[in-house]
């Protein structure tokens, strides 16, 4: 049926508008959360602004919330999850030897809600007077009943997400369904590259869990709009309630994020290190073992609520068990690199700083995941360090890393391999200036979401805020990088990597539009 | 050349329209939801034209995939393709409704017990004298507040469980069978008795609609009971409203599949449109027998 291929496709707009081809799609997701870092970046330059120093200076407080809180939604809804759907996309089709995504037009539908879904989030920011009230969402990244239930504009936020969860789910079951349906023959399941793996394992979680948060967000729009009471004790409800349902979510919600890193990773330190990865079929048993537990530790999240003793217990053990696959995962890229004949071109440097400084962030977690220490650390910005070094310099890093280690496959030109080590070093040494002395200022005692505080946290939020400035300003330099690959670079060949291992090195760099049209042979 | 085993679809613009069809959609209803500065007409409007989007949508959407089946684009992988959409889907349908049975188990065996005294200290400091029970008619605020100043509908009863429910148990429970037999007979190219079958089912399931309807509307005007009446009324209208929603749209699919039958579609080996909507079906009847047995009778 000759008449299924070739078909000319749209040009210009209409290409991107209407495309059903994998590689488009994926381009768009990576564009859309390209945009939405730098917004959500912006965000955070206004919040280590106004923190630089002690007393209120830039923002009113109102505003300074709205900061945090769309920082953190857009980070987590329009950055990082986006990103990594653009890298399944692009890649998941050439990995497994498919020709396209199973669900092609459904894809397309997957990527097109997005954008809509941000304007729906942020619309509120520009309701209500000028811009320093905005009715934005400013109760905090995970919206806690009943602070939330009084922002007037709430239906807006509930909406956006739950656009933003349609889009998740349809785009998970058209992940599941390529990778379960479109592999190649040959290509069995314990052949997988691992970020095929870890991809199938985030896209069941997504699905086990999105339409719990949309259950979640509809429960607070019933609260507030139709009278209902899940989360009003006068009615018999609890607002502790909403805390069980949004973190039932919101736990597997943080493995959504750091799988598929994890997938990349053991992509990339394979091929630098130029040895097979270090125990493949229990990397694949650790994701699962780390997807399945993280199903019941979602309390851990709200240790100091007031819970029975055997709860807090059972979270801490079940938590800290989590540590166990984790750590299977760190040993087995260490034992890749271990005697490998190791080089460090730009990719590898950014999945090596992702070990590393991931691991920092795991360690932190374990100190958070044992309720008798969590006591102390509850709300303070050792949670907020904590977490962003398991998002920024775990997914964050790994994304960026993949980003390297893809972009000669995508625009058949290498990047500038100087300036991208020089965004590298920039951006490892800033994050660090930025993110470890808030442990410092956690363990002292400082709370998070505040945006004025006690003198004596005036000089680590300096040296945060200035290692924040730098790194916000190498990511311009990421863009930067990225647009003049695109534009020209050196001819990158198929394999591009001495070390790679895989079918989408063995098509030509940039990839055809459409990659098999019949299946490639499996060794 | 060797025959080609990859199917791929043209670029669509239904999606696109899906996107600006529930954007328009969830956009005024989100304005036409009381607010100090809303304006709900318009809002109201805005909506209506999403839906009518929405619709249009769907209708071009599915229009252009039934064509292309019955034209016989579609191979046995891009069938597969389908079945595990349609599985995962409702997956994820079975996890919007354990979001809501897991907030009704968490307010009948923890939060109604701990307002009535299984923790001391709320009760005594702000629910003094609330008592726990199930169903809950008389909520937390009811035990401390003047009737007149009562922000919930105080429910002088609850629906029973072996009336109107479970006669729509036994209809949807039929509903199941019905549609098995309409795939027998499909599969049995027994056309008069695929329609006749078919035809069965989706009379029930709107019957099933139809009487939970009455229902409701005796609910709210003879017992007072209202989805402001405390979580017993949230948990018992949002539960099954949401049900009463999926049965609609499952028994809408099934007229659809209905029409289809008639004008000719589906053939013994190359029906999925068929078994998705039976699929989804049967997922329904599954959660109602759930709600029939924790919000109706236990």
């Amino acid at each position: 049926m000759s008449d299924n291929h070739h078909h000319d496709h749209p040009t210009g707009i209409k290409r991107w508008l209407f495309t059903t081809n994998h590689k488009d799609i994926g381009t768009l997701y990576l564009w859309f959360s390209f945009i939405m870092l730098l917004i959500g970046g912006a965000f955070a330059m206004v919040i280590r602004a106004e923190l630089m120093y002690p007393g209120m200076q830039i923002v009113d407080p109102n505003f300074f919330n709205m900061m945090t809180t769309m920082h953190g939604l857009v980070m987590v809804f329009g950055a990082i999850m986006p990103s990594t759907v653009g890298l399944a996309n692009w890649c998941i089709p050439m990995m497994i030897g498919a020709p396209d995504m199973a669900l092609p037009r459904m894809n397309n539908w997957s990527f097109w809600i997005l954008p809509f879904a941000a304007t729906m989030l942020v619309a509120p920011m520009f309701m209500g007077g000028h811009f320093m009230s905005g009715q934005g969402p400013a109760f905090g990244w995970t919206f806690y009943e009943p602070l939330s239930g009084q922002n007037d504009k709430l239906a807006f936020f509930v909406f956006a997400v739950h656009l933003l969860g349609i889009s998740s789910i349809m785009g998970s079951i058209n992940i599941i369904a390529t990778i379960l349906n479109m592999r190649a023959p040959g290509m069995t399941l314990m052949k997988m590259p691992m970020f095929v793996w870890t991809w199938l394992i985030t896209a069941f979680l997504l699905i086990a869990v999105m339409p719990v948060l949309a259950g979640a967000v509809t429960m607070m729009l019933t609260d507030k709009y139709f009278g209902t009471s899940f989360f009003n004790a006068a009615g018999g409800g609890d607002p502790v309630l909403f805390q069980h349902v949004f973190w039932f979510f919101g736990h597997p919600e943080v493995y959504i994020m750091i799988l598929p890193a994890f997938g990349i990773v053991s992509q990339i330190i394979p091929t630098f290190a130029r040895k097979k990865l270090f125990g493949y079929a229990s990397m694949v048993y650790a994701t699962a073992a780390i997807a399945f537990l993280s199903f019941i530790v979602w309390a851990h999240h709200m240790f100091t609520v007031g819970m029975p003793v055997a709860g807090e217990l059972y979270f801490t053990y079940a938590t800290v068990m989590i540590a166990v696959p984790t750590a299977v995962k760190v040993f087995n890229w260490t034992a890749t690199m271990w005697k490998g004949a190791m080089t460090f071109e730009t990719p590898m440097l950014w999945a090596i700083a992702f070990v590393i400084l991931f691991t920092i962030g795991g360690f932190t977690g374990l100190m958070l995941g044992v309720a008798t220490s969590d006591f102390q650390y509850q709300d303070t910005y050792f949670v907020v360090a904590h977490f962003h070094y398991v998002l920024v310099t775990g997914a964050l890093f790994a994304i960026i890393g993949a980003v390297y280690y893809w972009l000669p496959k995508w625009t058949g030109h290498m990047y500038d391999e100087k300036l991208s080590k020089l965004h590298f070093w920039m951006s490892t040494i800033s994050v660090n200036v930025l993110f470890f002395p808030q442990h410092f200022l956690g363990l002292e005692g400082m709370p998070r979401r505040i945006p004025d505080y006690n003198p004596m946290f005036a000089d680590w939020n300096f040296v945060s805020s200035i290692g924040g400035f730098v790194f916000g300003a190498s990511q311009i330099l990421f863009l930067f990088i990225v647009i003049k690959t695109i534009r020209g670079g050196a001819k990158a060949t198929s394999q591009v990597w001495e070390g790679a291992e895989g079918l989408e090195w063995t098509v030509a760099s940039p990839a055809p539009y459409h990659t098999f049209e019949n299946p490639p042979a499996i060794k | 050349m060797a025959e080609q085993k990859y199917y791929l679809p043209q670029p669509s613009h239904w999606p696109l329209v899906g996107s600006v069809g529930l954007f328009t959609t969830t956009f005024g209803f989100a304005m036409a939801l009381p607010s100090k500065s809303g304006d709900p007409i318009g809002s109201l409007a805005m909506m209506y034209i999403g839906m009518a989007i929405l619709a249009y949508m769907l209708f071009g959407w599915f229009s252009t995939v039934i064509r292309e089946s019955e034209s016989g684009k579609y191979n046995a992988q891009v069938d597969m393709s389908f079945r595990m959409g349609m599985m995962w889907f409702i997956f994820s349908e079975v996890m919007f409704f354990a979001a809501f049975f897991g907030a009704l188990f968490y307010a009948r065996q923890l939060s109604v017990p701990w307002l009535a005294g299984a923790d001391p200290g709320t009760n005594e400091l702000l629910w003094k004298g609330f008592e726990k029970s199930w169903p809950l008619l008389s909520t937390p605020e009811m035990a401390v507040k003047p009737e007149a100043e009562l922000t919930f509908a105080k429910a002088k009863d609850v629906i029973g469980a072996w009336g109107v429910p479970f006669y729509n148990t036994l209809i949807l429970l039929t509903s199941g069978v019905t549609v098995t037999f309409a795939h027998w007979a499909l599969k049995k190219q027994n056309r008069s008795a695929l329609i006749f079958w078919l035809l069965a089912t989706v009379v029930l399931g709107f019957l099933f609609v139809t009487l939970q309807a009455g229902e409701y509307g005796e609910a709210y005007k003879h017992l007072n009971l209202k989805l402001s009446s405390g979580i017993y009324g949230t948990t018992f209208f949002m539960l099954t409203g949401f049900h009463g929603l999926h049965v609609t749209i499952g028994a809408t699919m099934l007229l659809i599949m209905l029409f289809r039958a008639i004008k000719g579609h589906f053939t013994p080996e190359h029906h999925f449109a068929f078994e998705a909507a039976a699929w989804y079906w049967h997922f329904v009847d599954v959660v109602w027998l759930g709600l029939f047995i924790f919000v109706y009778w236990l």
